[in-house]
């Protein structure tokens, strides 16, 4: 499955990286050869068999629904590139 | 004082107990080692005044009588485990000044059993290759080097810091993480012994997720006993990860008898694959014969999926790396790249943040999970990952224990294979399919290739049988008695 220089732009822009023009056509070039070399999957035939969620069988633990930590906000800011009056701040969204 | 550094785990601990010598000297020693062996870039952040005020307290709890199994024993910690108030990398640019508030529960447990923390090690960037080339730190020197040539070398991969820092006796074991062999090939490449436990074993929570279904933490050290008594450390239930098992851990050392008569070997034929060197090949039959001489009788078993574990790997490990590195924005901590829009910072920040393998891995991930190629790809990658783990069930009902090399070569040349990813994911051909199963893997010291570099040979268990796993791993230890040194302190 190859891929072009179009479909690379479109999921570096769902998955928000920015890949400068000169670097697309390579980043295609091994994302085609990456693809191609998994494409030998589709050989095998799945059909009945049901997608793996979890290697362990088990069944995901519930616990009561409390608050069990927090107050801590300090904490949670202190590495914030930028922060104003205890919030993570970020360029406006909204005129 | 140097020779302190030049003893094991086990006889560290022996040697603590009996007084010969206070954790305040053994980490003084080591301290000492790490700045020596600088060169080799094995550390991102050392840690040395932690390291001897934490050997101080340690020396203290001892005397109360307060000792706990990893007394006094100075380690250090690959930098993807968050570590209180010390900079945590994962070796990316987009980590930037990154100091956790919080401690994982892997190194919390270590420091509750006594440890003392030399350093972060250097890494892949996010665990994300087999050479340590990725790191935004630079690539990591092995301390080993072929015979009669200063080429520097990889250590392997993504562990390569913490794999070269305990071979190259900076630090009695480190903490390693695999996800795909990151354990167990650096392990390989280094002349050392590498575990990883079976997932859910060692709790994830704290440690930067890379694919959140594979990741597990293990234990790096220079013998197997010493990979026994530290993973007795590390592991454990923990609330907080919701994927660790509630079992009790058991004390590993007690299952090592050295008593394998009539134990069950299987030799999966898929393993053998075209192109392996032949001396990867003569040290597989090696240790099928130790394992005979031992009274193990061997088993050709199939495990016919195994040529696709690796396209299934690089399916599923990039989807889940999408998803987890989603949180890298900018926003909450490390690195920001300004915008005009949010979305602009965001795409500047991880456009500037992230390297090419990151990148290629997200852009992969991205692509097999979105719209019209889920069930092409992804769905039909979970589908084949559920035949290699029957691959295996069926295998355990008749062995109780694989032999298998540990990776298809000796470490190979500091920016090799650096052009060609698919070459690259290669490496981990022998440790991918046991990561895909859950199951876990040990690699041992065997022997050297030609040109005087350590070979590695691995053995794969049933689900939380690491203590059988140990066992076979001391027999196969004792047949190969591998006391060669790596060139930076020999």
């Amino acid at each position: 499955m190859a891929v072009d220089k179009d479909t690379v732009a479109r999921i570096a822009k769902l998955a928000r990286i920015r890949i400068p023009e000169e670097q697309q056509e390579a980043l295609t070039g091994e994302l085609t050869e990456i693809l191609n070399w998994v494409e030998q999957l589709s050989e095998l035939d799945t059909e009945g068999v049901e997608p793996m969620t979890s290697v362990v069988a088990m069944t995901l633990p519930q616990r009561q629904d409390v608050v069990t930590d927090g107050d801590c906000a300090d904490k949670v800011l202190k590495n914030a590139p930028e922060g104003a009056h205890g919030f993570f701040a970020v360029p406006k969204v909204v005129e | 004082m140097s020779k302190l550094t030049h003893l094991t785990l086990t006889e560290a601990r022996n040697g603590l107990a009996k007084g010969d010598f206070s954790a305040r000297e053994l980490t003084q020693a080591h301290v000492e080692a790490v700045e020596v062996c600088r060169s080799l870039n094995a550390f991102i952040t050392e840690t040395p005044d932690q390291a001897l005020s934490g050997a101080d307290v340690s020396d203290e709890r001892r005397r109360k009588g307060d000792a706990g199994v990893l007394e006094g024993i100075p380690l250090a910690i690959k930098d993807l485990f968050c570590t209180q108030d010390v900079l945590t990398t994962a070796g990316s640019h987009i980590l930037d000044g990154f100091q956790p508030q919080y401690e994982s529960t892997v190194s919390a447990n270590l420091w509750s059993a006594g440890a003392v923390m030399l350093g972060k090690t250097n890494l892949d960037e996010f665990a994300m290759g087999s050479s340590n080339m990725t790191s935004y730190y630079g690539g990591v020197e092995n301390p080993w080097r072929r015979s009669g040539s200063n080429e520097p070398l990889v250590p392997g991969g993504s562990s390569g810091g913490s794999a070269a820092a305990v071979a190259a006796r900076c630090a009695m074991g480190a903490t390693g993480t695999d996800t795909g062999g990151s354990i167990r090939q650096p392990a390989a490449f280094c002349g050392i012994v590498g575990m990883k436990p079976t997932y859910g074993r060692c709790s994830r929570w704290g440690t930067v997720a890379f694919a959140s279904s594979l990741d597990q933490a293990g234990p790096m050290t220079r013998t197997v006993r010493d990979a026994a008594i530290m993973l007795r450390g590390m592991a454990g239930h923990d609330p907080k990860d919701s994927t660790s098992v509630n079992t009790p851990v058991p004390d590993y050392e007690a299952a090592m008898t050295g008593d394998i008569r009539g134990l069950k070997v299987g030799i999966p034929k898929e393993y053998r694959i075209d192109g392996t060197p032949a001396e990867i090949d003569a040290v597989w039959q090696q240790g099928i014969e130790w394992l005979k001489a031992a009274g193990a009788e061997m088993v050709d078993i199939s495990l016919p999926h195994t040529k696709y574990a690796l396209p299934t790997y690089y399916i599923i490990a990039p989807a889940e790396a999408s998803s987890n590195l989603a949180r890298y924005d900018g926003v909450r901590y490390g690195l920001r790249v300004p915008g005009d829009t949010l979305d602009e910072m965001y795409e500047a920040t991880r456009g500037e943040g992230f390297g090419a393998e990151v990148k290629r891995r997200i852009l992969i991930g991205a692509y097999v999970l979105s719209a019209g190629y889920y069930d092409a790809y992804y769905n039909k990658a979970r589908r084949i990952r559920t035949l290699i783990a029957n691959d295996f069930k069926a295998a355990y009902e008749k062995v109780d224990v694989v032999l298998t090399p540990t990776a298809p070569s000796a470490a190979f040349g500091m920016g090799d294979k650096m052009d060609d990813p698919v070459a690259m994911y290669l490496n981990d051909v022998f440790t991918v399919p046991a990561s895909l199963a859950g199951l876990p893997g040990v690699s041992i010291p065997a022997g050297l290739s030609g040109d005087g570099l350590p070979l590695g040979l691995q053995l794969l268990g049933q689900p939380f049988e690491e203590g059988t796993l140990m066992k076979v791993a001391e027999v196969l230890e004792t047949a190969a008695e591998f006391d060669a040194l790596p060139q930076i302190i020999s």
